[in-house]
């Protein structure tokens, strides 16, 4: 029995007909890892990540999740089992941080429901455990790029919250440390190592290679005009593939026992 | 800010106390506003009714019953209503400066309205039927519209079947206008576009009635969701939440009660626009505070707006001139003297 919990089965997808963006695309994500997207701009990293939501559907091939094939999946359950951190999300409304990640709690809630002091509870924990509990009352427009990431993250959090078995979890990350200064980028890195460590999956786009040195296990390499391949970081990750990937020549170095990538 | 440190939970269900608490003062002003309202006018001389008045004098409580009642009941729902379907709007299209009438609703009402007057001879009834049935129309050819452009995502391709729609309904309202008889037809569709409750009577709200409650019972009780659907659409996607559905069924459901309000009002301007505004600024802006907020606000402020057009002049004034007037003089002294919100 397959036991990934993220499967692409000959997949392929294209916006316009006769143009395909992704060919043939297959791996088992399997649980409790963090893999990444790399590829350069434009090599299909955030439609792959799409059709995975299901917010794509594949021309051909087959996406599934925890072993169901994603269309199988009512929307609800799909949402209690995968959330989707969005790369930046704007909204003109002056939401509190604290009522913007409980809206994480609807897919546990009928259409009717509303969130209970239960639900406030999650959300708390979840704006805790990224380290803003203290801007739960903060109007969303008024905190920086890095901490509306961190709220994203909370939000996918507490909607993934509370499912029987965490191995089931699996969250899409689109560019999480994008525009982000350093603090801000090594703290989603290491809330993204804490995330793997109590079982979950993540899946992200990222086109820095140091970040993805710093945290993935797997690793899927985008190439235009090549098929994809998967596969561990240390299989995939090389400095030829690289190489190839960005026409550059880049290296990888050993700086005091962790690897770098050197491209100047 | 002080609010900012530690919240738990517990200081939520706190907060939640002090809203109940602004809900109830809000429900008592518009129960005093609604009472003091039916006492109010111009009869037998202007300014309240007397206790002695009200008991024996028949044609006073007949004047109540018959003519105030059931103006000042459409009053109320028609801030309800307004207010309520520009909170609809202004979330579902992610855009604060939307208001209820803008999906082709408002122009195919006056255009309705003014198709009536012309030519099928001016009864109250038929022109209401005519614009209820040229404001529904309005938001189907938007919606199908927007199915059939090629353009930009879900969002911007109904705003843009909107006003395109609007735009052709003008144009052909303003046909009407040209074709109409200045001395009968135009008068006729001047003042109702300026819209008003003159004419309101017990059987034009039993008419409207059942489309303005169901409507308001469905946004009421999808209120929280109302909160998702405001999302990206990917994000919606991502929640579990099949926000097409949803949002037209809201989007529906704040259609209906508008255009069975307008057929009987005429246009009335800025309180969908708004009210919304002000119940997210005095309340908060999750729509489980903030729609029924809106509700009792454009309640109360439609009721007062309408009670000075009865009562402030012989003659009525419209009464869509004065919820502009001091809709948008409320908007400007709220936008104006900008105090940090009263933190929850």
């Amino acid at each position: 029995m397959n036991t990934a919990i993220l499967s692409f089965r000959n997949v392929s997808f294209g916006y316009q007909p006769s143009q395909p963006v992704l060919q043939d695309v297959n791996f088992d994500l399997r649980p409790g890892r963090i893999a990444a997207i790399l590829g350069p701009n434009g090599a299909g990293k955030t439609t792959l990540l799409f059709l995975a939501l299901g917010w794509l559907t594949a021309w051909t091939g087959e996406v599934t999740l925890n072993g169901r094939p994603l269309k199988a999946l009512s929307p609800r359950e799909r949402g209690r089992m995968m959330a989707l951190v969005p790369q930046s999300e704007y909204t003109p409304f002056d939401y509190t941080v604290l009522e913007y990640v409980l809206m994480g709690r609807a897919p546990h809630l009928l259409p009717l429901g509303m969130p209970s002091v239960g639900d406030t509870d999650i959300a708390l924990n979840a704006l805790e455990q990224v380290g803003i509990r203290h801007l739960a009352g903060r109007a969303v427009p008024r905190i920086s790029g890095g901490e509306r990431q961190l709220m994203l993250l909370a939000r996918a959090l507490t909607q993934l919250a509370a499912s029987p078995d965490p191995t089931t979890r699996l969250l899409l990350l689109d560019e999480p440390t994008a525009h982000l200064d350093l603090r801000n980028k090594a703290r989603i890195i290491e809330i993204m190592r804490r995330l793997r460590d109590t079982g979950a999956t993540l899946l992200m786009t990222n086109h820095e290679p140091d970040v993805v040195l710093a945290v993935a296990d797997d690793v899927l390499l985008l190439e235009p005009a090549l098929p994809p391949q998967f596969g561990a970081l240390e299989q995939v990750f090389t400095a030829e593939a690289l190489s190839r990937v960005y026409q550059l020549p880049i290296r990888l170095v050993q700086v005091d026992g962790h690897k770098q990538v050197l491209w100047t | 800010m002080q609010a900012d440190s530690r919240f738990s939970a517990f200081d939520f269900r706190y907060v939640a106390l002090n809203i109940n608490r602004a809900f109830l003062v809000l429900l008592i002003v518009l129960t005093g506003v609604f009472f003091l309202s039916t006492l109010l006018g111009r009869y037998p001389m202007p300014g309240l009714l007397s206790f002695t008045q009200l008991t024996q004098d028949e044609l006073a409580q007949r004047l109540l019953f018959n003519l105030r009642l059931p103006r000042l009941l459409t009053a109320l729902l028609l801030g309800m209503t307004l207010a309520a379907a520009g909170i609809v709007f202004q979330l579902l299209f992610s855009n604060p400066l939307v208001e209820p009438g803008f999906l082709g609703v408002s122009q195919g009402a006056a255009f309705g309205a003014a198709f009536a007057i012309v030519f099928l001879g001016s009864g109250a009834f038929v022109t209401q039927i005519s614009a209820t049935l040229f404001a529904l129309a309005g938001l189907g050819i938007s919606y199908l519209l927007a199915h059939r452009l090629r353009y930009g995502g879900w969002i911007l391709r109904l705003v843009l079947a909107g006003i395109a729609v609007s735009a052709l309904f003008s144009a052909g309202l303003g046909l009407l206008k040209y074709l109409a008889d200045p001395l009968t037809q135009l008068p006729e569709i001047t003042f109702w576009l300026l819209g008003g409750l003159a004419s309101m009577t017990w059987r034009k709200l039993l008419s409207i009635l059942p489309a303005v409650i169901l409507g308001l019972t469905v946004i009421y009780l999808l209120r929280w969701r109302l909160n998702i659907l405001a999302l990206a659409e990917q994000t919606a996607f991502s929640l579990g939440v099949p926000a097409g559905r949803e949002r037209l069924l809201l989007i529906f459901a704040a259609v209906l009660p508008t255009a069975a309000l307008i057929s009987v009002s005429g246009m009335v301007g800025w309180v969908g626009l708004i009210i919304p505004h002000i119940a997210r600024r005095l309340f908060r802006t999750d729509a489980r505070f903030s729609l029924p907020a809106a509700m009792l606000l454009g309640g109360i402020f439609t009721m007062l707006c309408d009670d000075l057009a009865r009562t402030l002049l012989a003659g009525e004034i419209p009464l869509g001139i004065l919820t502009s007037l001091f809709g948008a003089l409320v908007f400007l002294a709220l936008m104006t003297f900008q105090q940090s919100k009263p933190q929850p």
